[in-house]
């Protein structure tokens, strides 16, 4: 696997969420694949709940339009910045993939926080058109307190 | 700031979510007072020596099961310099937890039973000969468990859990958790506001379906639909339910009322999220219950969950999540409660906001702790109601609030 190409994915992905262009964030994952947010203690102890569980692009189509149109919550954005990916295993075109990702919180009234760190355990492969996508990011979170409430996705 | 402004139930001053004495009134009366406050799971500790830590208020604990498969619960706090005796959320002891300060052990009933150097070093040192072990332990708290829920309580008046919560309230714990449940993940939200703003929530019927577009547009509950609110007779616990009722579909009142929840144009890309399936032998999709103080058990269509609201301070409080299913789920039900647990948690879609309300309310009263809420809504009193458009099981919650705290 091409660490560029990698590395290229994963800015796309940050930059989508943190630009708030949330329409963006399903293209880049697979039809079929797997989103979830989780912490490292409850795969650790291979608890399987999320607190945002996707198993379909159209239900990751929902968590923005949800985000859009339903959810009530203060203005907020993300920064995130994600460390450089590491190849843990390939299967033809396919790979897993782990990489470190630390999201700083913007409220409106202008406090940054740092909201969440952790990795990103992910099964990549391209699509029909070559481009690199996402068939799995499971998001594992280092620690288990969320301020608040998680209204984008990390 | 010791006396209510008005005689009613209806009147909260809101010196009650930042007064500082206030809450330490209430830790000490209501969560260390005649109240059950639930500690865990019986499947969070199914074998002897399983333990996990938790906090009854501010009070931390310890729940172990011991050699004879009984739980006890016991302050996590040495008796010798007061350090915490166990540092880990959960976890397996022996026969003894040992402080990591100085060694002093204690059984799996909260005994103190070693002390390291008790005898000294070559007969220099040492506690005193007429030192009495039995006498120092951590406080002890009384458990009880009802369908796999530990409860705990550090006064001895606390009547039996039975009793406590009352037949109703009773029926409709055991309506859910009717066999062995299966623990699916924990996450904690840290709220930014007093503890009671979030109780005050979860008894809040008349808010689900204003506050929650997703609740309203996807007929998951909406105050035109059947159902109810039972409080129990001192007010403290309740339970609220919809029941799915197919004819709710022609009803316009929300529409009628401008209100913002109706949106038709809001459908799911993928409705396999509500894909729900009765389990539980009747028609009722949503319940809602609450133990006071600060226990709430949760059934959203498939998607189960227990709530603990730990108290933190006048103005934070944090919110333990604990998602199951039952041990017999077969894996379409598990997959079915994975995607429905969408709808809770911190990033619930029905449930997201009330995570930032009661922050709001918090900051809107900043200035205002002479001034009072209204909750009138259905009236004054604190019966059940056949309706959700009623704050009856708020106002039982400053009933039961006033009657322990001595308002």
């Amino acid at each position: 696997m091409d660490l560029q190409r990698l590395v290229e994915l994963n800015a796309a992905y940050a930059r989508t969420i943190d630009n708030e262009q949330f329409e963006q964030w399903p293209e880049l994952f697979h039809e079929d694949c797997l989103y979830k947010v989780t912490t490292a203690e409850n795969v650790a102890q291979g608890m399987e709940s999320g607190v945002m569980y996707a198993d379909s692009r159209a239900m990751l189509q929902d968590r923005v339009s949800a985000l859009r149109k339903a959810n009530i919550y203060e203005r907020q954005r993300y920064r995130h910045i994600v460390g450089l990916p590491v190849v843990l295993g390939e299967t033809g075109d396919a790979a897993d993939v782990e990489t470190p990702f630390l999201i700083v919180r913007i409220m409106r009234d202008g406090v940054m926080d740092v909201f969440a760190t952790g990795c990103y355990l992910d099964k990549v492969k391209p699509n029909g058109t070559g481009a690199l996508r996402f068939v799995e990011r499971i998001v594992v979170c280092d620690g288990g307190r969320f301020d608040t409430l998680v209204a984008i996705p990390f | 700031m010791d006396t209510w402004p008005e005689d009613s139930v209806a009147r909260v001053p809101y010196w009650v979510y930042q007064d500082p004495d206030n809450y330490a009134r209430e830790l000490a009366r209501l969560f260390e007072g005649p109240t059950w406050n639930y500690v865990c799971l019986e499947a969070d500790i199914p074998d002897k020596g399983d333990y996990r830590t938790n906090f009854v208020g501010a009070l931390p604990v310890i729940v172990v099961r011991d050699a004879d498969g009984a739980i006890n619960c016991f302050e996590n706090r040495c008796a010798h310099r007061g350090a915490l005796i166990a540092l880990d959320d959960a976890g397996n002891v022996e026969n003894n937890f040992k402080c990591i300060y100085h060694a002093w052990s204690y059984d799996l009933l909260g005994n103190l039973r070693g002390i390291a150097f008790e005898r000294g070093i070559n007969g220099v040192g040492g506690m005193p000969k007429d030192f009495k072990r039995e006498t120092f332990s951590p406080r002890k708290l009384r458990t009880t468990t009802l369908c796999g829920l530990v409860f705990a309580t550090l006064s001895d008046e606390t009547p039996p859990i039975e009793d406590y919560l009352g037949e109703e309230i009773l029926g409709r714990i055991r309506r859910v958790l009717n066999r062995p449940i299966k623990v699916m993940g924990r996450f904690t939200q840290a709220l930014p506001n007093n503890w009671k703003l979030y109780v005050e929530n979860v008894k809040d019927t008349y808010h689900a379906s204003l506050l929650h577009l997703f609740f309203g547009t996807f007929r998951i509950t909406r105050l035109t639909q059947g159902g109810g609110v039972l409080v129990s007779p001192d007010g403290g616990h309740h339970a609220s339910y919809t029941i799915d009722k197919a004819d709710d579909r022609q009803s316009t009142a929300y529409r009628d009322q401008g209100i913002r929840t109706e949106n038709k144009d809001y459908t799911l890309a993928d409705p396999s999220l509500l894909d729900t399936v009765k389990e539980f032998g009747d028609d009722i999709q949503l319940q809602i219950l609450s133990v006071f103080p600060g226990f709430i058990l949760q059934q959203i269509h498939n998607c189960l969950a227990v709530r603990q609201v730990v108290p933190r301070g006048t103005g934070q409080m944090d919110l333990k999540w604990t998602y199951f299913g039952f041990a017999d789920d077969p894996p379409e039900m598990t997959k079915r409660r994975l995607k429905q647990q969408n709808l809770v948690g911190p990033a619930g879609f029905v449930s997201m906001e009330d995570g930032c309300v009661g922050g709001f309310v918090q900051r809107g009263i900043a200035s205002a702790g002479e001034q009072v809420s209204v909750i009138e809504m259905g009236g004054d009193t604190t019966e059940s109601q056949a309706t959700r458009a009623t704050e009856a099981s708020v106002r039982g919650f400053w009933k039961a609030y006033r009657e322990r705290m001595g308002y």
